[in-house]
């Protein structure tokens, strides 16, 4: 390859990259619902292997738990103080207690990467680590966010 | 002279109101002698009333306490904090010390054992429909988990609502459900959805708008509202929201709280499938086959977002 198309990759990359965090930083309300509807798109995925309406693919298995990890890592940055108000559901307490909402975050991460070997080795590992992940799910959005 | 004729009248006629709403006002019990025959308990069917009852919601202590129901926990509603009192079968703090009929009464009249007015934060507005011989397992399952000492701090209402009494003109206009009948041109699962739905589940409770004096609209039942437990707007689950719901979506639901778009539910709903998740499947089907015929409905417009 040409010095030029690896500059020009290299560029495209990190013009990427800095949209990508000027976005969040400009609406963050609108990129962590995009991560929260990614994270739903994977785990429908995964549920519908562990219920056995989808064959168990180990590929697809890496994807979630990718996604997953992703917004663990961006998740805690993305509330910023001026992202209380607007089309959102996030719940006061995010700001008032901030350290218990990113103990949440850790405890997310954590289950995720505990788990992802477990997930990882086959359609019975899968069940026992979406349970084990998917309890973040309903704990952070019971403790977190609005019923509607 | 005219003053003086009327005033006596006007004291009697104050006194009769008086009396009038103490006799209206007074609360309520069952009789005794409906429960003189001994009751052989199912106790799993007593479980099965506990978990669809969500009696862990308010009276035990943190989410995944599922058997010591001390109480005590802060229940926060527009008409001031309530603190659910300990049920466990403790004998001194609890309901060991209780009748059948004692229950009963609570569960179906809102009565206390000492003939006070519980408040429909307890909601009897829907216990009430339960068949006796469900509310006697129940009671029965309560009394095989372990007991709790110590009692929980009186509740935090501010006047008019601290007058217990007032509960009983409450009870008036909104305490009147009749006890489950099953329909009979409707399928058994419908039916014992419409049961545990409509009658232990609760599920109009929230999923209801309420008046100005705390009532269900009844007009508008299942068709959401404003969170009575604080931020938010509880769904409508009649078709008109549901719509695209099948049963199974539904049963899944009420199984993992996963949404069929694969969002986690959580708000106080988190708490309901934690109670829900304990079900049969063949219990959760019924739920859905009769939440799917719910007409559609709409509830209360929802104010516009900031």
């Amino acid at each position: 390859m040409k010095l030029s198309t690896w500059f020009a990759a290299g560029l495209f990359t990190a013009v990427a990259l800095v949209s990508t965090a000027v976005i969040a930083q400009q609406d963050p309300i609108a990129a962590r619902k995009d991560l929260m509807k990614a994270n739903g798109r994977h785990a429908g995925v995964i549920v519908k292997m562990v219920k056995g309406e989808e064959p168990f693919d180990a590929a697809k298995v890496k994807a979630a738990f990718d996604q997953w990890d992703d917004t663990a890592a961006k998740f805690g940055a993305l509330f910023p103080d001026n992202s209380k108000d607007g089309d959102t559901r996030a719940l006061p307490v995010i700001w008032s207690d901030r350290a218990k909402f990113d103990a949440a975050i850790a405890k997310f991460k954590k289950d995720v990467d505990d788990n992802r070997a477990k997930a990882m080795s086959g359609a019975d590992g899968l069940k026992v680590a979406l349970a084990a992940v998917g309890k973040n799910c309903s704990d952070c959005h019971e403790a977190f966010r609005k019923p509607q | 002279m005219m003053l003086r004729k009327i005033f006596p009248l006007a004291i009697a006629a104050g006194a009769l109101a008086v009396a009038a709403f103490w006799f209206l006002t007074e609360p309520k019990v069952e009789p005794a002698a409906e429960f003189a025959s001994p009751h052989t308990a199912d106790l799993v069917n007593g479980k099965t009333m506990f978990d669809i009852g969500g009696c862990v919601s308010c009276h035990a202590k943190g989410k995944e306490e599922r058997t010591h129901l001390g109480g005590g926990e802060p229940l926060t509603s527009p008409f001031g904090t309530f603190y659910p009192p300990n049920i466990s079968p403790d004998a001194k703090d609890g309901v060991g010390g209780w009748s059948e009929a004692q229950f009963v009464s609570a569960m179906r009249d809102g009565t206390s054992p000492s003939g006070e007015h519980l408040y429909p934060a307890f909601p009897y507005t829907s216990y009430r429909r339960m068949t006796t011989a469900d509310l006697r397992d129940l009671f029965a399952y309560l009394k095989t988990l372990p007991p709790v000492q110590g009692r929980a701090p009186p509740h935090d209402l501010p006047f008019p609502f601290n007058i217990r009494r007032l509960v009983g003109g409450w009870k008036l206009l909104f305490l009147n459900a009749p006890r489950f009948t099953p329909d009979p041109a409707k399928s058994a699962a419908w039916n014992r959805g419409s049961y545990l739905v409509n009658g232990p589940g609760h599920c109009a409770e929230c999923h209801t708008a309420r008046n100005f004096l705390g009532g269900l609209v009844n007009d508008e039942r299942f068709a959401g509202g404003p969170n009575p437990e604080g931020q938010g707007w509880v769904p409508n689950i009649t078709q008109k929201r549901l719509g695209s719901w099948s049963e199974g979506d539904i049963a899944d639901f009420l199984k993992s709280g996963m949404t069929p778009e694969f969002d986690s539910v959580g708000g106080g709903m988190a708490a309901v499938i934690r109670n829900t998740a304990q079900l049969s499947d063949a219990d959760r089907r019924a739920m859905a086959v009769y939440i799917k015929s719910l007409p559609p409905i709409d509830g209360p417009a929802r104010p516009p977002k900031k």
